[in-house]
């Protein structure tokens, strides 16, 4: 496949929706196929790629469902190119054992949910943010991934690129993670400045004979064989030895999955990102991600300036957590406070990690996005002890 | 008995590592990999350029067994998979290894676009009537009556016809041969191979361990004698008269037609555009 031709990215600002900077994030990230099904509110990406990615010599293809739509990616993958596909929550649901199969078979591949209400088709053109779990947890079996949550159009664009480098660098799906406001709304973004991709994947090299695809160096994450470069290998969903070929020998499926988890958390300092405003000395720390995250921005300022000390964490990976972060950010928090759109996902995930702490929730799942004066409401409550 | 080709050793061709394989005696699976490596040999495809993807059940393990690059997905879904892989690298030859209940029932709709589509992959659909992995339990091809684990009064589903709906969907190719002529079966997957877009082969195959025995079909040779006459979609028997109503499948080419290829009408489109 051609190589991709990046001198577009350097454009001078412009106004983007949050879909059409994931579209060109993915360009610019040396993405060359892309395979996907429409759904409200992801649709964009597809339709930008589809004009996108041919002119860059990629292919795009929408597939005849989102099952079959995140099988092409993997395959694509294993082909050796850097592959994406996009959707919203429906769908996301129906990529889930295959985003399994890409997981234990070490594919790396980007996969976009822009999160609307629910459950079932719910709410096409609302937000929601009650997808957190399930791109965590929506497959089956024990299996890390690594989800990204970016808040605003150029986050996206940078997170976009950044969840293709994450995928080469330790092979494993990344799901970005948006809702559908920051998805649909158009925002001045300048997409110079951001240096090029340094992400390659690590492919195997050396004697074929002893080569065995699933044996990591220290970083945990095995060279990859490239289909045509004479490494003969089998790639399974099945539980495997480090020759690829299926075992269910208790020691060595024990091995291969912590192997798994031990890669990511000894990538930590290339996934953990986040943001902390005005922690430092906050009685109340807002903690939320996405649309919800940018009305905390604008309440912070409000109680600040009520003479409340009132601070944010925004994680912007969102899985792995960034649990020392946030530690961090809430060292002199009296109480935490979680806003969302949902009933109550990222509020669990919090008071299971600061578990000594006063944790409230301000959920909302009426299909509207909360305001910065519902939250900064919340957040005077519990900054005053009312 | 038919004799190996000159210089046809199935063991070149096969993973030494994962033997013994783990087919049941008698499995008619066994003969269509004889079949279909038989074939990659005639035409000296180039192994390092081979790719064999398959999907979950007996036929998705073939896979595993050939010294190839081969990938062995989830059920179903082989064909979307070699979907992606094919067009990402145009330069491989990419074959489907799929049994009838990953490619009838739960990847039926992937088989239809596949064929509508026109990707050149080449699918080779191995149809024992019954979802062998799993013990036993009836398929979109078991025939009427038959026993089966979760048929236990006898099936009373009518049963698909693979190669006419595959031709209804618009493959170019597609084929069907019984595992009782292997070198007839190997001569039909070399065509399915050479065609110029998406083939589609239907491989009569026997479950003999957990379809024969529970249907007293007697020995695997007894039930590879059958497998023309016995094992015949009703659709097809329905769909003729009478008196011309055959005890036979028809087996050999049945439909092959040539239309743009997929892939490379992709590349010449965008081609097209980008000289403009
Ligand atoms: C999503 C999913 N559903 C069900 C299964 C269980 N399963 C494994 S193999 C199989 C049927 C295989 O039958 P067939 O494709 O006819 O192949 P055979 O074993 O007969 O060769 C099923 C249902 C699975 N692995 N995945
Ligand atoms: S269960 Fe049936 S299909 Fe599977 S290996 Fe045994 S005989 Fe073959």
């Amino acid at each position: 496949m051609n190589a991709i031709d990046r001198s577009h990215a350097r454009s001078a600002a412009k106004l983007l929706s949050g879909n059409a900077a994931c579209a060109q994030g993915a360009i610019d990230a040396g993405c060359s196929f892309f395979a996907g099904y429409p759904i409200t509110p992801s649709s964009e990406i597809a339709e930008r790629l589809s004009v996108l990615l041919p002119k860059a010599g990629g292919v795009f293809v929408q597939m005849e469902d989102e099952i079959a739509a995140m099988a092409a990616v993997i395959g694509a993958s294993m082909g050796g190119v850097k592959a994406l596909t996009a959707t919203s929550g429906p769908g996301f649901s129906l990529k889930q054992e295959n985003i399994g199969y890409a997981a234990g078979a070490e594919i790396p591949c980007v996969i976009v949910n822009v999160m609307r209400g629910g459950p079932s088709t719910g709410m096409p053109t609302r937000p929601s943010q009650a997808d957190i779990f399930q791109t965590r947890y929506g497959s089956h079996g024990d299996y890390p991934i690594i989800v990204l949550a970016p808040a605003s159009a150029r986050e996206i664009y940078d997170e976009t690129i950044r969840a293709f480098d994450l995928a080469e660098i330790c092979r494993t799906p990344v799901v970005l993670l948006y809702d559908q406001v920051i998805a649909q709304s158009s925002e001045t973004v300048a997409l110079g400045g951001r240096p090029p991709v340094h992400a390659t994947r690590k492919w195997a090299s050396g004697p074929r004979d002893s080569y065995k695809p699933y044996a990591a160096g220290d970083d945990g994450v095995p060279p990859m064989p490239r289909p045509g470069d004479g490494y003969r290998t089998h790639t399974t969903g099945l539980t495997h030895s480090e020759s690829g070929f299926p075992s269910q020998d208790p020691e060595t499926v024990t091995r291969n999955l912590g192997r798994l988890y031990a890669k990511l958390e000894k990538h930590r300092d290339l996934i953990d990102s986040y943001e902390a405003v005005r922690c430092e000395d906050a009685d109340v720390v807002i903690v939320a991600i996405g649309i919800s995250a940018r009305a905390a921005r604008r309440a912070v300022d409000a109680c600040r300036a009520d003479g409340h000390k009132v601070g944010l964490f925004r994680p912007i990976t969102l899985w792995p957590f960034p649990e020392i972060a946030l530690r961090e950010a809430t060292k002199t928090a009296k109480a935490i406070l979680v806003p969302e759109l949902n009933i109550g996902q990222l509020r669990l995930e919090i008071e299971r990690q600061l578990r000594d702490r006063r944790v409230e929730g301000l959920h909302l799942i009426s299909g509207e996005p909360i305001t910065p004066a519902q939250i900064a409401a919340a957040a005077t409550k519990l900054a005053t002890g009312v | 008995m038919f004799r190996d080709a000159p210089h046809f050793d199935v063991r070149d061709y096969l993973r030494k590592e994962m033997m013994p394989h783990f087919l049941c005696p008698g499995c008619g699976h066994g003969m269509a990999l004889r079949a279909l490596l038989w074939a990659l040999h005639e035409l000296k495809i180039d192994r390092d350029r081979l790719a064999v993807v398959s999907g979950i059940g007996c036929a998705g393990r073939l896979s595993a067994y050939i010294d190839a690059n081969t990938f062995h997905t989830t059920h179903g879904r082989p064909l979307a998979y070699a979907t992606g892989l094919a067009l990402a690298r145009p330069d491989l030859h990419v074959v489907v290894i799929t049994g009838d209940g990953d490619c009838l029932a739960i990847g039926g709709n992937h088989l239809i676009h596949a064929c509508r589509r026109n990707l050149k992959l080449t699918c080779l659909m191995l149809n024992n009537e019954i979802y062998g992995m799993t013990g036993g339990q009836v398929s979109p091809t078991t025939s009427e009556t038959r026993l089966t684990t979760t048929t236990p009064h006898g099936n009373s589903e009518p049963n698909f016809d693979a190669c006419a709906l595959a031709t209804a969907a618009g493959a170019g190719f597609v084929g069907r041969e019984v595992t009782r002529h292997v070198p007839k079966l190997k001569e039909l997957i070399k065509d399915g191979l050479q065609h110029p877009g998406f083939a589609f082969i239907e491989v009569l195959s026997d479950c003999t361990e957990v379809y024969g025995r529970k249907n007293d079909m007697g020995s695997s040779s007894e039930m590879v004698l059958r497998q023309k006459s016995e094992m015949r979609p009703s659709a097809y028997r329905d769909s003729v008269d009478e008196p011309f109503r055959s005890t036979d499948l028809p087996t050999g080419i049945l439909t092959r037609n040539t239309r743009p290829e997929y892939g490379a009408a992709l590349r010449a489109a965008a081609a097209a555009r980008a000289a403009k």
